[in-house]
């Protein structure tokens, strides 16, 4: 007799309605991709069984290799093997300058000031360059899942400023993925491990990575996880401590300069040795150099030495983290490590000495990023209506404008929980100006030239007016990406400028849109499909969800006329939306969504009434 | 946006000085898990983009009534006293001279035999007095009239100078560790 079948609370109980929704991180040496199935996370692997995709990609006139294979070539082949491409996402082609010596690549300053690297399949930017690993992390997905992939929840360094944020999300868009949240990978391993483990306080996630390192206070309260403050060092990780040793390699071999495919060699050599002292206390590595072989002894304590700085500039960046979320060292309860560079011991004995605890390293620090980002992604697909968990995060690093000498003025402080809108006032600096610079900076530093520029955009028809006296509100949101949006308005005669902020060397727009549609075979066919039911998929969920809203609350907030309004405009994009046109169905969800927002207003005032039901009066004047 | 409600009434919240930050904390975690754009991933932009203007208030008005000195220019705000946007105010001789002292005794932190201990005993000045400001202003503000909520205002003025020197310690004392 079969087995009845009984759906987990709170989970969809027909399996066929479960919507497909993945974790990815997307990290600097390898990169994983999880989901949820029966309940539970995990990491998916690929045919050989391997989770960890190194995040390497070669290529060659025949086409792209990704991952081990591409990893196998690196020394062979530097110039087209592209490895720790992380490190270049969002930064400027003068960031990567100082890289240069050490990365063998060939940039090329791209018009919009981004660094391409020359290959030999001609220029890519870091933004297709991680669009391939993502792409590759799908394909791994749609394999072994059945069905079309609904979303993913796509992991950052909390410290990743916005420019970088802002080139993972398009790498994901050019990989036909669809973001549903940028998580920052603390939050993710929190997730993963309290989850887990059930804990309710204070805990601390010392994250150090192939290239990045992070640390984040957060309180975990029922199922709430808030972060306090975070920090950290977004050019920091295992492969400085590679580097560091590869230098000294250099000194020992006694050469003034090495080649591009030598420099490669020395640091997987560096890399190997550093992973063998995490379980011996000294290691004989042999090295290739100029026909000969030398064989040298490293012993623990002269890579702790060599390491020393880097390790301590970590432990002061916790330091100053807990003094942000304005928590003692003592208040906190568990300190959990992430990422494969936390095997290194003194990197742990560090940590327990400065939080005077041992730090949790039960989940596996390479894969637990990914399970939490399954977790939050198959709630936020809709998988898990009734959970109560919910991720609170913060801004890493301080937005600001420029003023006058180059001074940058904060408009939101780092560490502001986000999502977030403010506004300040500006005014002009000299008689009858009329146009207006609003250049956006991010960072703490109190120069102009000390922080990451943002974005530049110019507001004019500014009336003429003496100097002082126009008054420019430009308003900052930041959403829960972390992702921000800038508008500027002269305040007496409404003039109104408004950016997305596309970084100062990212991407524009139209750039993704005609790399998107380069990478299908049938272009024009398929662009128009696409097109078509994008709006579909969009009409379809504007309905539901207006369906939904009128079952729920028409009763209690709308009058009898405002129903048989709504209901008549739905069925108006019910006809477009079978249809064919879809720029016909984008115009009548914009107008739908415009008829219907006086609801949707009156909707949310109701549930924040509702949340608050709860407490009673007494309650709250009990306590003041 | 149009959200009436002020920050007090938006959380349920008394519109007291001397609130209770773990009922505010509450509050604030109850609405987050109603008003969160994560709890309207699945569904339209236009209630997402509504869900994100009123957690942005949300967390705004959370952030205000959280913070001491915010907590009172707010309520000041509210009887139609604006110290938020004020560029140049005028303050009492001595409080001005008390200020130039500890400046200067920050500034001579570094010179000092023992930097640390000279830095704690200025953050026990700093915390010191602000907890008293912070009395005065609670019954300032409770007394109520004109006269007593323009003193009032003067206590919160005194304050913001006092958070800025603690701001200086903090950043002094980061220096002093890197």
């Amino acid at each position: 007799m079969a087995l009845l079948q009984i759906a987990e609370p709170g989970q969809s109980p027909e399996p066929h309605q479960r919507k497909l929704a993945v974790g990815i991180d997307l990290g600097t040496t390898n990169s994983l991709v999880a989901t949820v199935r029966s309940g539970n996370a995990a990491t998916l692997a690929d045919e050989g069984g391997s989770c960890l995709l190194p995040s390497v990609v070669r290529y060659t006139e025949q086409g792209v290799v990704v991952g081990q294979a591409a990893l196998a070539q690196a020394s062979v082949d530097p110039f087209n093997t592209i490895v720790s491409v992380k490190r270049l996402m969002g930064r400027g082609a003068d960031d990567v300058k100082g890289l240069e010596g050490e990365s063998v690549y060939k940039f090329e300053r791209a018009e919009s000031g981004m660094p391409y690297i020359q290959t030999v399949a001609g220029s890519k930017s870091p933004v297709e360059i991680s669009a391939e690993i993502l792409k590759t992390l799908k394909a791994r997905a749609q394999a072994s899942l059945v069905g079309e992939l609904e979303g993913a929840v796509v992991t950052v360094p909390a410290y990743f400023d916005d420019a970088q944020r802002q080139a993972t999300k398009d790498a994901a868009q050019l990989a036909g993925i669809k973001v549903l949240r940028l998580l920052n990978e603390p939050t993710a391993a929190a997730v993963a491990y309290g989850l887990d483990e059930g804990t309710e306080g204070v805990i601390a996630v010392y994250d150090l990575g192939g290239g990045t390192f992070d640390i984040s206070i957060l309180r975990l309260h029922k199922g709430v996880f808030e972060v306090l403050s975070t920090g950290g060092d977004s050019a920091l990780g295992g492969d400085d401590l590679d580097l560091s040793l590869a230098r000294w390699f250099v000194e020992q071999l006694g050469v003034d300069a090495v080649i591009a495919g030598e420099s490669r060699y020395l640091t997987e050599k560096a890399r190997w040795t550093k992973e063998q002292l995490t379980d011996h206390d000294s290691v004989d590595v042999t090295l290739q150099n100029s026909g000969r072989e030398v064989v040298l002894t490293v012993t623990r304590e002269l890579f702790d030495g060599l390491i020393d700085a880097q390790v301590a500039k970590t432990t002061r960046a916790c330091r100053r983290a807990l003094k942000d979320a304005g928590v003692s060292v003592d208040e906190v309860q568990d300190v959990v490590m992430v990422g494969g560079s936390t095997r290194v011991p003194l990197v742990r004995s560090r940590v327990a000495q400065f939080f005077a605890r041992t730090p949790h390293i039960d989940i596996d620090p390479d894969r637990v990023v990914a399970v939490g980002a399954a977790i939050q992604a198959d709630i936020l697909v809709g998988n898990k209506p009734d959970s109560d968990m919910l991720l609170l995060d913060v801004l890493p690093l301080s937005l600001g404008l420029e003023t006058m000498g180059g001074l940058a003025e904060k408009v939101i402080h780092r560490n502001t929980s986000i999502p977030v809108a403010r506004a300040q006032e500006f005014t002009t600096y000299q008689d009858g100006q009329t146009a207006m610079v609003i250049h956006v900076v991010q960072g703490e530093r109190e120069l102009i030239d000390d922080c990451r520029s943002l974005a530049q955009f110019i507001l004019r028809g500014i009336p003429p007016m003496t100097a002082g006296a126009a008054k420019i509100r430009v308003s900052f949101q930041v959403d829960a990406d972390g992702l921000l949006g800038v508008s500027a308005k002269e305040l007496s005669t409404g003039v109104e400028s408004q950016i997305q902020v596309k970084p100062s060397y990212g991407l524009a727009d139209n750039e993704i849109a005609e790399m998107l549609k380069s990478s299908y075979s049938h272009a024009e066919e398929d662009m128009v499909l696409r097109n078509l039911r994008e709006q579909q998929v969009d009409a379809d969920r504007l309905l539901q969800s207006l369906e939904q809203a009128i079952l729920d609350d028409a009763e209690a907030l709308l009058t009898q006329e405002e129903i048989t309004r709504l209901r008549e405009q739905m069925a108006l994009l019910l006809v477009l939306r079978n249809g064919s046109d879809h720029a016909a169905i984008e115009k009548g969800v914009h107008e739908l969504a415009k008829a219907s927002d006086f609801f949707a207003a009156r909707r949310m005032d109701l549930s924040v009434r509702e949340a608050l039901k709860g407490h009673s009066i007494d309650e709250i004047e009990g306590k003041s | 946006m149009d959200i009436k409600q002020n920050y007090f009434e938006f959380l349920g919240l008394p519109e007291v000085y001397s609130l209770d930050q773990q009922t505010l904390a509450e509050h604030s975690r109850e609405l987050q898990k109603t008003l969160h754009p994560d709890k309207f991933s699945h569904l339209s932009d236009r209630e997402r983009r509504l869900s994100v203007q009123y957690t942005a208030y949300l967390n705004e008005a959370t952030a205000t009534l959280k913070s001491p000195l915010q907590r009172g220019q707010y309520l000041l705000y509210l009887k139609g006293i604006d110290t938020f946007s004020e560029s140049s105010v005028q303050l009492d001789p001595i409080f001005l001279m008390q200020q130039m002292e500890l400046r200067e005794a920050l500034e001579s932190v570094r010179d000092e035999a023992d930097p640390d201990a000279a830095l704690e005993h200025l953050q026990g000045v700093v915390d010191a007095e602000l907890a008293e400001l912070r009395s005065d202003f609670k019954t300032q503000y409770e007394v109520g009239d004109k006269t007593s909520l323009e003193a009032a205002a003067m206590t919160v003025r005194k304050m913001q100078f006092i958070e800025k020197l603690g701001r200086e310690i903090d950043a002094l004392e980061d220096q002093l560790y890197d």
